[in-house]
């Protein structure tokens, strides 16, 4: 028995929907997950070791072989490939000797490349075990991992004047926060949460909702559900327990306000989880933190220590007998879907984050199977405000269909990438020129998940859930951007994080891909571009999630927009064979392998008849 | 509670929470399944009963009915969905019906034959999979698993209520496991309940094999249709 390992049992009382913490105390122990120690946990948990393993091999970050010393992890978005992407890698490989996927001879290092990392405002950028390292060149990498290999640790090179990690200053020293355009809503100085929170407690959770409510305040995660509704749900349902989880697993490549919002203003957020745990009668809430933002845990437990000492946390809240409520951080383990709410509880519950079936929806059995409340970060940091202000006040900004404000994080082709607040109902052509973008192309609104659409012909349209629905991403591509290859990055990523629990996710991005490649490759014909169509069409219509439900985007809406592009790489078709159809490679080996069976058959007669 | 329905168009009569797959055959309409199961929860993986509900596509194994409830099955549109969904488990894997021990009585190749699928429109990716043979008494022939979650999710050891199958890796890559001290303390007749939801060839039972005559197989006495509708064929 290994007593370390049934510490960590001990500390999480066995309990199994704690698993990923587990997990992660483990990886911390080992550099990874060997299956011995796997061995120990599952029995001291009562599961087999494939239930296990079958959590852990879920998620990018959790290694079932052994690891370098450091551990890097550079992300890869379109963004980074505009910014120095291939040169950073090479530097890397070469300065470290590991290749990509793998780890040097020594064991020093091991280097992984990984999808958006929220930094798209400062990229390349690169994860060296929870610390951040940005705006990279060849220099800089070379650099670090010289001061690695003098046995500097990641912290002493990022954090050189030793700032306390639980500080902000310590966040300011690893990575920039470029709020460019703050609005009406969001980064607002709040020194009053008490008197706030008062107010909403004796105002009671009926008006509380229904301020939410008549607010209009609808979801910022992109599906623009009522937030008010939501509430009412939840707190109708009948359950023992009730939740309150806040999305912070910023995956969407492209997107980094969520980023900025918990290190600009994270009890704004807090108080929002508060306000929404006394509405629907929540004790628990959990902040589900994506690994990539390991760099912000201390500061954010500060944050939550401080609301506790201050009571807006913990038991009898502001005094009152009847009103406990506390906040964990449950920390990922890097895997896209668990932004999908119900895909969040499961891996809340240390599973696998895959999608659940639906109905039942999370606001009537969530986590561990009671209602809860998934709410954004950002939709929680407008709870604040319109709780603060009010719901007439917020009613005043924005547009009947969408009210309030809308963080964008914009990066790309611009001269001023970084966050901006916006309110609903201003055009794309307006965000442009406000950032600066001096010959925008295309603009990717919401990230892969969303549309490309094309600034000649979309400048004019409006953001708002009627519109330019948008998640908060704006990747912006001047002309001299390859679209294709962009489009084909995106369908990579799908086929990488797809969860694989559904037939058409699971197989048809591969099959989407593929053709994204025969057009790039000048193999493909008319055909191709129809079957993209309806394939994607397939895949969008019968997929259990929304991941599954927005794969096809990259391909469908640039196909819409700039048809030109495919057409431009499109070959007829001469006689009956495809243009995909590679003759000579089909035919490959057909020489060798017919005189091979020539030979065993000769060799196989009796000598009489030769 | 007695709700009313309408499927393609005709007033059915269902209780209030059915299952819809349930519900339309009772009422004589087949809606092709694979990971379905009567009686178990809802896995909601192959979504090949895909049909339209008041407009939208969904799995009807996963929509419980309410009253109104406007359903579309047998449309061109939908039918085509169906086959490619299937279609698609076709390409992915490796099956090679002729040579498979559950020819005859394997749902994913009597749905494919009851869609009408004459070959799959996506290409075929010819995977390398490896077999797990290590377990006593079962064994997994892993090209053709379609990775239902039937045996993760219904079948666990008696004695821990612990995961004998499980899935290891995640999207395209995932593979289908199996633990084998488990397996090898499951009753022989948990071994053949394993084996028989397996709605492929995938879980097979050590030393069966090509036991029916061909004629006599399990859907060739009575097809996958017949079989889902009962005496309720229209």
């Amino acid at each position: 028995m290994n007593n370390k390992i049934q510490a960590i049992i001990q500390r999480y009382q066995a309990d199994r929907t704690r698993l990923l913490d587990m997990l992660w105390e483990l990886h911390y122990l080992y550099g990874y997950l060997p299956d011995k120690a796997l061995s120990e946990l599952a029995a001291g948990l009562n599961l087999s070791v494939d239930d296990v393993r079958e959590t852990s091999s879920f998620y990018h970050y959790f290694h079932d072989h052994p690891t370098g010393r450091y551990t890097l992890y550079l992300s890869n978005t379109v963004i980074a490939r505009m910014n120095g992407y291939q040169q950073v890698l090479a530097a890397l490989e070469r300065e470290t000797g590991a290749p990509v996927g793998g780890m040097d001879e020594s064991g020093t290092f091991s280097l992984y490349e990984t999808p958006c990392i929220g930094l798209s405002d400062q990229e390349p950028a690169m994860l060296v075990d929870d610390v951040v390292f940005t705006r990279l060149t060849p220099e800089k990498v070379s650099d670090i991992i010289r001061q690695l290999k003098r046995g500097r640790s990641p912290a002493e090179i990022a954090n050189p004047k030793a700032l306390p990690e639980d500080e902000v200053a310590y966040v300011d020293q690893l990575i920039d926060t470029p709020v460019c355009k703050t609005g009406e809503v969001f980064f607002q100085q709040q020194d009053d949460y008490a008197g706030l929170l008062q107010n909403a407690l004796d105002a009671g959770p009926d008006a509380v909702i229904g301020i939410m409510t008549s607010a209009g305040l609808r979801g910022h995660g992109g599906a623009g559900f009522s937030t008010g509704l939501k509430w009412r749900l939840c707190r109708e349902a009948p359950g023992a327990a009730k939740y309150v989880i806040c999305n912070a697993d910023e995956g969407e490549p492209g997107t980094f306000k969520d980023r900025a919002l918990l290190t600009r203003s994270p009890q704004a957020v807090f108080m929002g989880m508060i306000l929404a745990a006394s509405a629907i009668g929540a004790r628990e809430g959990i902040i589900y933190l994506r690994r990539e933002y390991i760099y912000l845990k201390a500061y954010l437990e500060k944050q939550l220590q401080q609301f506790r000492e201050q009571g807006l946390l913990g038991d009898r809240i502001l005094g009152r007998a009847g009103f406990c409520f506390d906040i964990r951080i449950q920390m990922g383990a890097g895997a896209y879907i668990c932004g999908d709410e119900s895909a969040l509880i499961e891996s809340c519950e240390g599973k696998r984050g895959t999608p659940r079936v639906k109905p039942p929806y999370p606001v009537q059995q969530g986590y561990l199977g009671m209602p809860t409340c998934v709410n954004n970060v950002e939709t929680l940091a407008a709870v604040t405000r319109v709780m603060q202000q009010g719901a007439d006040w917020y009613q005043g900004l924005g547009t009947d269909d969408s009210r309030g404000c809308r963080l964008l994080s914009v990066s790309g082709d611009c001269l001023r990438p970084g966050i901006y607040e916006i309110e609903w109902g201003t055009t794309l052509n307006q965000v442009l020129s406000l950032v600066g973008a001096a010959d925008p192309w295309a603009v990717q609104v919401s990230g892969p998940s969303g549309e490309c659409v094309a600034v000649g012909k979309s400048g004019e349209r409006r953001f708002g859930y009627g519109d330019l629905c948008c998640n908060g991403s704006l990747m912006i591509f001047n002309r001299s951007r390859d679209l294709l290859d962009i489009v084909h990055h995106f369908m990579q990523f799908f086929v990488d994080e797809s969860c694989g629990i559904c037939t058409p996710c699971r197989a048809g991005n591969i099959d989407l891909r593929d053709k994204v490649e025969r057009i790039m490759a000048g193999r493909g014909c008319q055909q191709d571009l129809d079957e993209i169509v309806s394939w994607g069409s397939l895949v969008r219509s019968t997929s259990r999630c929304g991941l599954g439900g927005s794969s096809p985007n990259p391909i469908l809406t640039t196909l819409q927009q700039f048809p030109e592009i495919y057409q431009a790489k499109l070959v007829q078709q001469q006689g009956a064979l495809l243009p995909s159809f590679d003759l000579d490679k089909a035919l490959q080996g057909n020489e060798q392998a017919r005189i091979e069976l020539t030979q065993t058959e000769l060799t196989a007669l009796p000598e009489v008849t030769k | 509670m007695s709700i009313q329905i309408t499927i393609d168009g005709q007033p059915v009569a269902a209780e209030e929470g059915h299952n819809l797959v349930d519900v339309a055959a009772e009422n004589g309409v087949y809606i092709p399944t694979l990971c379905y199961l009567k009686g178990h929860p809802c896995l909601g993986t192959c979504r090949v009963c895909s049909v339209r509900v008041n407009g939208h596509v969904a799995a009807a194994c996963s929509v419980p009915v309410a009253d109104g409830m406007q359903v579309e099955v047998e449309t061109t549109e939908l039918a085509d969905m169906r086959k490619a969904l299937i279609e698609f488990l076709f390409s992915e894997g490796n099956h090679n019906c002729p040579s498979c021990e559950k020819s005859g009585r394997c749902d994913l190749q009597a749905t494919g034959y009851e869609v009408g699928m004459m070959v799959s429109r996506f290409p075929y990716r010819f995977p390398v999979r490896e077999r797990a043979v290590v377990a006593d008494h079962i064994w997994l022939e892993r090209d053709r698993c379609i990775f239902c979650q039937r045996c993760v999710e219904f079948i666990r050891d008696r004695k821990t209520d612990q995961k004998i199958f499980s899935i290891k890796g995640r999207g395209s890559t995932a593979q289908i496991e199996i633990n084998t001290e488990l397996a090898n303390a499951m009753p022989p007749e948990q071994v053949r309940e394993a084996a028989d939801i397996c709605p492929v060839g995938c879980i097979l039972e050590k030393g069966v094999g090509f036991n029916d005559p061909i004629g006599q197989r399990k859907f060739e006495i009575q097809s996958v249709r017949e079989r889902a509708l009962g005496d309720k064929k229209k």
